[in-house]
C-alpha cells in the first residue's frame, strides 16, 4: 500500500509541474488560436535568463543579500520576456494574421528554433544553477503506518503550491476580467474581435507576456530542480499529452490533465514497467491521452468542435 | 534589391575564399569532432577543450619531432548523423585519427573507418569487445573499456563489503542511459552477478534524463544495497538531485567515469558528498606537471581555449590524455616510418597498435602519478586496464581508493567471443601472424 | 513566350492527361533527369554526394510521402520519425534474417512494416482531427523509440541496440561508392516519386484532397472518410519506411534508435510546410532547404565573419544556424505561406505570359 500510495502522491506532483508548462500552451491558444510550440524554448530562455542575472546582479551591484538578488533577477527576466512578447508580435504574429493554423503552427516552431540558439549565445550552454530557497531534502510522513514512511518531496510540494495558485489567478484573469474577455473574444475570431474594436496587437502582446511570466515561473520551478540546461526544452514534450488530454482551450483542464497523467504514467512506470523492461513512461503518457482522445476528441475540458459544411 | 545584390556577391566572395583550403606540407591534421552545445554540452566542452589545449601544448613544445599540428572543430551536438558528416568532412583533410566521443559516432563510424584508412581511437568509451584487435584492426580504447570501468566498480564494492563472496544475495541497481552507451556494461554486470550470486536490477532512463523521478522512485522501494549510475550529461546531475530528494545515501552510489566529473556534482555540492566514480587512471589533476605545463605555455600566451579554472578538472584532464594518447601514437609511427615526416592514417594506425608508453616517458610528458604505463598490441588495442575509485567531498573530487586493475580472467573471453560474434557477422578473419607485424 | 502552350494540342485524351502536358515541361524534366543522373555524378565531389546530395534524395522521398498524409490528406502527422525507424529495422530484420535476401525486396518489405505501423497509429485519426491528432500520433514516435530499444527480437539481440549493414548490392553491383550510393537512391527516389504523383491524381488522390479540404462535406459526397485516411497512412508510412530503410543502409550504414528521434519528425514536417504542402516538387524543396542549409551555413558563416574580423567558435555556429534557421522559416511564411512550391508554381505563371505583363 505504501508504495502506491507514493507513487499516486509523487506523480500528482510531478504531474502540478508538467501542468505549468502545458499551462503556456493553453494560455497562448485560448487567447491566439495559436499553438505555440515555442513555449519549452520559452520556459529555457525565462530560466536561463534568471539563472545567470541571479549570478550577474551581485556582481555588477554589488548586493549580495539572496532574496533581493533573486528578487531583482525576477524583475529582469520578466522584463526580458516582455520584451521577447513583444518582438514576437511584431515580427512574426502581426505578419500573419489570419493565416491558417498549420503556418502560424509552423511560425511558432522557427521563434523555437531562434529562442534555442539566441538563448544559448547569449546565456552559455553550461549548466546554470537556479537558488530560490527550495528545500532540497526529503519529507517522511506517516512513518508509523508505513515502513520508512511516505515520501514526499519538499520541493515538490512548494512547486505545486506555486502552480496551484498561479492557475487559479490566470483563471480568474480570463472568467472576471475585461482583458480576459478581450483575449478570449480574440481567441474566437480575430478579424471579428477587430472589427469591434479590440486592439489586436496589444492583446497578442499582452497574452505572449503573460505566457512568458508562467514559462518564468515553470522555468523556475524547473530550473531549481533540474538546473537550467538545454535540456529544458525537452520538458515540453512531455507537457503537450496534458494540453490535449485537458483540451487546447482550458486552464483547469491543463491542471486536471497533469494530475491524470502524473499518477498514470507514475503508476505505470514503478509497476508495469519492470515487467516490460523499463522506460515506458513517456509513450504511456502519450497512449493514455489518446485514449482519452478516443472517447472525447476534444479532450476533457475543451470546446467542442464544430465543422461547418 | 541593391541590398540584395551586394550580399549576394559578398556570399560568392567568401564561398570562393573559404574553397581555398591549402594543404599544409609539414602539418598533421587531426579532426576535433566536439559538442559544445545540447544536453550533453556541460560535459562535453571541457573534455574538448582539454583535447585542443593539449594539441596546442604540442605545437608549443615544438611538435612532433618538429611535424607540427594542425586541427579544426567540428560540432556533432552528441548526434550520430552529424558525427558521420563531421568525419566525411574532415577526413579528405588527411586526418591522423578520429575520435568521436560518442559510442553511437563510435559505432558509425566502425564501418567506415577501414574503408577510409583512418584509425578510430575511442579512449574510455566506444565498443569494449574492440579491445580486441585481431577482428577490430581500426578501433583503439586505450586506456580502458566501459568493461574494465563497470569490473572496476564492482571490485570496489566487494571490497568495501569485505570480499565477492559477501555480495551473495545483494542488491545493485544499475541505473543506465538507454542507448547504447548506457547498455555497454549489462554483459559484464550479468557475468558477475550470476558468478557471485548478487541481484541486478536494470533501471533504463530514457534520453536525455530529465525525469528520473519512477527511477528513483522504484529504487526507494526496491531498496538496492548499490546503485550503479551509467549516465552522461544532464542525466548525471538529475541522478544525483532525485537521490538527495528520495533520501538514498550518496555514498553507496557508483558511478562510470563520465558520471563522475565536476559539471554533474558541483550544482549539487554538499548534496552530492560521498558520491564515488570509478576514474579511468586519472582523476582531477590539479597538481600535475602537464597541467602546470598549459597554464604557462598555452593559458599564459592567452591561447587557451576553455576558462583557466576549469584545467585540471577531471573532464578536461581526459580530453587532453585523449589527444596526448593519439599524439604519441603519431609519434611512435614516425620512430618507424621517419621522424619529422607527416604520417598517414595507416601509419598512425601502426603507431597506435605500437604504443609503448613507459612510466618514464609518461613522466617526462608531464602526467607522472596521473597515468599507468599503456602498451598496446596487434591484439590488445586497449593497452592497459587500471583505474581508481574519486569520491565528492563537497569541493573536489578526492581519490579514496588504491591502483586496481580489472580482472582480465572474466573480461578477456567476454571480448574475445563478443568480437568473434562481429567477425563471422562481417565475415572478417582474425589477423594473426604476418599480418599483425603490418 | 518560351513556356507557352500555343500549338501544343492535344488529339487524345490519353495524351490530355499526361503527367507534363506540356512539350517545355517534357524537356525540362528529362534535361533534369539527364543532369541528375550522368552530370551531378561526373562532376560533384566525393563529399558533396555523401554530404549533401544523398541525405537530400532520401529527404526527398521521406518528406514525399510525409506531403501525401500531411498536404494531400489533411492529416498532421509528427510520427514520420517512428515510421522511418519501422521501415528501417523492418528492412535490417528481414535483410538479415534471411539469407541470400536481395536489398531491393528487403527495403520494399521493410517499407510494408511500416505501412501495417503506420494504419495501425493512423486508427485515431478516424475520431481526433487537427493539432490533437498530431500530438496524438506523437504516441506512434515515442513508442517506436521504446520498442526498438526494449525489444531486443528487432535488433538481432545485439547487447548495445545499435545495429549495422554492409555489403549491399544490387544484381551483383556493389553499392558502396558514393556514386552507386547516389544513383541507387536516385532511382528509387524517381521511381517512387512516378508512382506517387499518378496516385494524388487518380481518384483516390481527390478523395484525400476532398477529406482535407472539408471531411465532413466529403462523407456527405460518398467519399469513405475510413478508406481514404487509411490509404493515406497506408501509402505514406510505405514511402517513408522505404525512405528510412534507405536512410539507415546506404546513409548512416549503422545506427541506433535514436537516430530516428523525434527530431527527424520536426524535420521532416518542416520540409514539407516550407516546401509546400500538396504538392510533389515542394517536397524536393523543402528538403534540398533542410539539408543544404545547416552545412552551407557552417561552410560559408566563418568565411562571412572573418570578412568582418569576427571569429566564431563551432558553438557559436551551432547557434548562428539555429537562429537563422528559425528567423528563415518564419520570413518564409511571412513571405509565402504556401511554401517554395508556390513560388515555383508563380514563377512558371510569369513565364507562361513573359515578356507581356499580362
Amino acid at each position: 500500500m505504501g508504495p502506491i500510495l507514493e507513487t499516486i502522491i509523487g506523480g500528482l506532483m510531478t504531474g502540478m509541474l508538467y501542468s505549468l508548462v502545458a499551462l503556456g500552451f493553453v494560455l497562448i491558444f485560448k487567447a491566439s488560436g495559436v499553438f505555440n510550440f515555442a513555449q519549452g524554448a520559452m520556459v529555457l530562455f525565462a530560466a536561463l535568463a534568471m539563472a545567470r542575472f541571479s549570478e550577474l546582479i551581485p556582481q555588477w551591484t554589488g548586493i549580495q543579500d539572496k532574496f533581493t538578488a533573486n528578487a531583482l533577477a525576477f524583475i529582469a527576466a520578466m522584463a526580458l520576456m516582455i520584451v521577447c512578447a513583444w518582438l514576437i508580435e511584431r515580427f512574426v504574429l502581426g505578419k500573419l494574421v489570419n493565416q491558417e493554423g498549420v503556418t502560424l503552427l509552423m511560425a511558432t516552431l522557427g521563434v523555437s528554433y531562434f529562442l534555442d540558439g539566441f538563448g544559448q549565445t547569449l546565456f552559455g550552454s553550461s549548466i546554470y544553477k537556479i537558488d530560490v530557497g527550495m528545500p532540497k531534502d526529503p519529507m517522511f510522513l506517516f512513518e508509523k503506518t508505513f515502513q520508512g514512511g511516505l515520501l514526499v518531496n519538499q520541493e515538490d510540494l512548494v512547486a505545486a503550491g506555486i502552480a496551484a495558485a498561479l492557475v487559479a489567478a490566470l483563471a480568474a484573469f480570463f472568467q472576471y476580467t475585461g482583458t480576459g474577455r478581450a483575449l478570449r473574444a480574440v481567441a474566437d475570431d480575430h478579424q471579428a474581435a477587430q472589427s469591434i474594436g479590440i486592439p489586436l496587437s496589444r492583446i497578442w502582446v499582452i497574452v505572449w507576456s503573460v505566457a512568458g511570466f508562467v514559462a518564468l515561473v515553470a522555468g523556475i520551478i524547473w530550473g531549481s530542480k533540474l538546473g537550467v540546461q538545454f535540456s529544458l526544452s525537452v520538458l515540453a514534450l512531455k507537457a503537450l499529452p496534458l494540453v490535449i488530454l485537458g483540451g487546447l482551450t482550458s486552464v483547469p483542464g491543463a491542471i486536471v490533465g497533469g494530475l491524470i497523467l502524473g499518477v498514470g504514467e507514475k503508476l505505470a512506470e514503478v509497476f508495469i514497467g519492470p515487467m516490460l523492461g523499463g522506460g515506458i513512461e513517456i509513450w504511456f503518457a502519450y497512449v493514455l491521452a489518446l485514449a482519452f482522445l478516443l472517447i472525447r476528441p476534444q479532450g476533457l475540458f475543451g470546446e467542442k468542435i464544430i465543422d461547418r459544411v | 534589391m541593391k541590398i540584395r545584390t551586394l550580399a549576394l556577391a559578398v556570399t560568392a566572395l567568401s564561398a570562393l575564399a573559404s574553397t581555398g583550403a591549402f594543404a599544409q606540407a609539414k602539418e598533421q591534421f587531426i579532426p576535433v569532432l566536439s559538442y559544445r552545445t545540447g544536453p550533453y554540452a556541460p560535459n562535453g566542452t571541457p573534455w574538448a577543450n582539454g583535447f585542443v589545449d593539449y594539441l596546442k601544448l604540442v605545437n608549443a613544445r615544438g611538435g612532433l619531432n618538429g611535424v607540427k599540428l594542425s586541427f579544426e572543430e567540428c560540432e556533432t551536438g552528441y548526434d550520430t548523423a552529424r558525427t558521420v558528416e563531421c568525419y566525411e568532412r574532415l577526413k579528405s583533410r588527411g586526418a591522423s585519427f578520429v575520435q568521436p566521443l560518442s559510442t553511437g559516432g563510435t559505432f558509425a563510424i566502425t564501418e567506415k573507418a577501414p574503408a577510409d584508412k583512418i584509425p578510430l581511437v575511442t579512449v574510455g568509451y566506444g565498443r569494449s569487445e574492440s579491445a580486441d584487435g585481431s577482428v577490430f584492426k581500426w578501433n583503439f580504447p586505450i586506456a580502458g573499456t566501459y568493461w574494465v570501468a563497470s569490473d572496476t566498480i564492482l571490485q570496489a564494492i566487494a571490497k568495501k563489503e569485505g570480499g565477492w563472496d559477501k555480495l551473495k544475495g545483494k542488491k545493485i541497481a544499475l541505473v543506465y542511459h538507454d542507448s547504447p552507451f548506457g547498455k555497454e556494461p549489462i554483459a559484464l554486470m550479468r557475468e558477475r552477478s550470476a558468478l557471485h550470486g548478487f541481484e541486478l536490477t536494470l533501471l533504463p532512463v530514457t534520453a536525455p534524463g530529465v525525469d528520473q523521478k519512477s527511477t528513483w522512485l522504484q529504487i526507494r522501494q526496491s531498496r538496492p544495497d548499490y546503485v550503479v549510475l551509467w549516465g552522461w550529461g544532464i542525466m548525471n546531475t538529475t541522478a544525483i538531485k532525485e537521490a538527495q530528494a528520495t533520501g538514498y545515501p550518496r555514498e553507496k552510489m557508483y558511478g562510470v567515469w563520465w558520471a563522475g566529473a565536476e559539471p554533474d556534482v558541483k550544482d549539487v555540492a554538499e548534496g552530492a558528498k560521498g558520491y564515488n566514480a570509478v576514474t579511468m587512471q586519472h582523476g582531477a589533476e590539479p597538481n600535475s606537471k602537464v597541467v602546470k605545463d598549459i597554464l604557462d605555455m598555452v593559458h599564459a600566451k592567452g591561447q587557451g581555449t576553455g576558462p583557466k579554472d576549469e584545467v585540471g578538472q577531471v573532464l578536461y584532464m581526459r580530453g587532453a590524455m585523449s589527444a596526448m594518447l593519439g599524439t604519441e601514437g603519431i609519434r611512435a609511427a614516425q620512430e618507424r616510418y621517419g621522424k619529422g615526416k607527416v604520417m598517414t592514417g595507416e601509419q598512425v594506425r601502426w603507431g597506435l597498435e605500437n604504443l609503448n608508453l613507459t612510466q618514464p616517458k609518461l613522466d617526462a610528458l608531464g602526467f607522472a602519478g596521473v597515468m599507468r604505463p599503456i602498451s598496446t598490441s596487434c591484439v590488445d588495442h586497449m593497452g592497459s586496464a587500471w583505474a581508481r575509485i574519486h569520491t565528492w567531498d563537497g569541493k573536489q573530487w578526492k581519490f579514496t581508493s588504491d591502483w586496481m586493475q580489472a580482472d582480465e580472467q572474466i573480461i578477456k573471453p567476454l571480448v574475445k567471443s563478443t568480437a568473434a560474434k562481429y567477425a563471422t557477422e562481417k565475415k572478417l578473419t582474425a589477423r594473426n601472424g604476418a599480418d599483425c607485424q603490418s | 513566350m518560351i513556356y507557352r502552350e500555343n500549338g501544343q494540342f492535344k488529339t487524345s485524351y490519353r495524351a490530355d492527361q499526361a503527367i507534363f502536358p506540356i512539350a517545355q515541361d517534357r524537356l525540362f524534366i528529362g534535361l533534369l533527369l539527364v543532369v541528375a543522373f550522368v552530370v551531378v555524378p561526373g562532376l560533384a565531389s566525393d563529399y558533396l554526394l555523401r554530404a549533401l546530395l544523398i541525405p537530400f534524395v532520401i529527404m526527398s522521398l521521406a518528406a514525399l510521402g510525409v506531403n501525401i498524409l500531411v498536404g494531400y490528406c489533411g492529416q498532421i502527422s509528427l510520427g514520420s520519425g517512428a515510421f522511418m525507424a519501422v521501415g528501417a529495422y523492418g528492412a535490417y530484420n528481414f535483410f538479415q534474417r534471411l539469407p541470400g535476401m536481395p536489398l531491393v525486396p528487403a527495403l520494399i518489405l521493410g517499407g510494408l512494416c511500416a505501412t501495417c505501423f503506420g494504419v495501425l497509429f493512423g486508427l485515431p485519426s478516424l475520431r481526433v482531427k487537427g493539432l490533437y491528432l498530431a500530438v496524438a500520433t506523437l504516441a506512434a514516435q515515442f513508442f517506436a523509440d521504446w520498442m526498438f530499444l526494449r525489444i531486443k527480437w528487432f535488433t538481432l539481440d545485439t547487447p548495445s541496440g545499435s545495429v549495422s549493414v554492409s555489403n549491399l548490392q544490387v544484381f551483383g553491383l556493389p553499392i558502396d561508392s558514393a556514386v552507386s550510393k547516389y544513383l541507387f537512391c536516385l532511382a528509387m527516389l524517381v521511381v517512387i516519386a512516378l508512382l506517387a504523383k499518378n496516385l494524388v491524381r487518380s481518384a483516390i488522390g481527390r478523395e484525400w484532397m476532398a477529406i482535407r479540404d472539408m471531411d465532413v462535406a466529403a462523407a456527405v459526397l460518398g467519399i469513405r472518410p475510413m478508406y481514404a485516411k487509411l490509404t493515406a497512412f497506408a501509402v505514406s508510412s510505405f514511402i517513408i519506411g522505404v525512405a528510412g530503410g534507405l536512410w539507415a543502409f546506404v546513409y548512416l550504414g549503422a545506427w541506433e534508435p535514436a537516430a530516428f528521434s523525434v527530431d527527424q519528425s520536426f524535420r521532416l514536417l518542416f520540409m514539407v510546410i516550407i516546401g509546400g504542402l500538396g504538392s510533389i516538387m515542394g517536397s524536393f524543396f523543402g528538403a534540398a532547404f533542410i539539408v543544404v542549409l545547416p552545412i552551407a551555413l557552417n561552410q560559408f558563416l566563418p568565411a562571412i565573419l572573418g570578412m568582418f574580423g569576427i571569429s566564431i567558435s563551432t558553438a557559436g555556429i551551432s547557434h548562428a544556424e539555429l537562429m537563422i534557421f528559425g528567423v528563415l522559416i518564419v520570413w518564409f511564411l511571412i513571405v509565402e505561406p504556401h511554401g517554395l512550391a508556390k513560388l515555383w508554381s508563380t514563377g512558371k505563371q510569369k513565364l507562361r505570359l513573359w515578356p507581356f505583363p499580362h
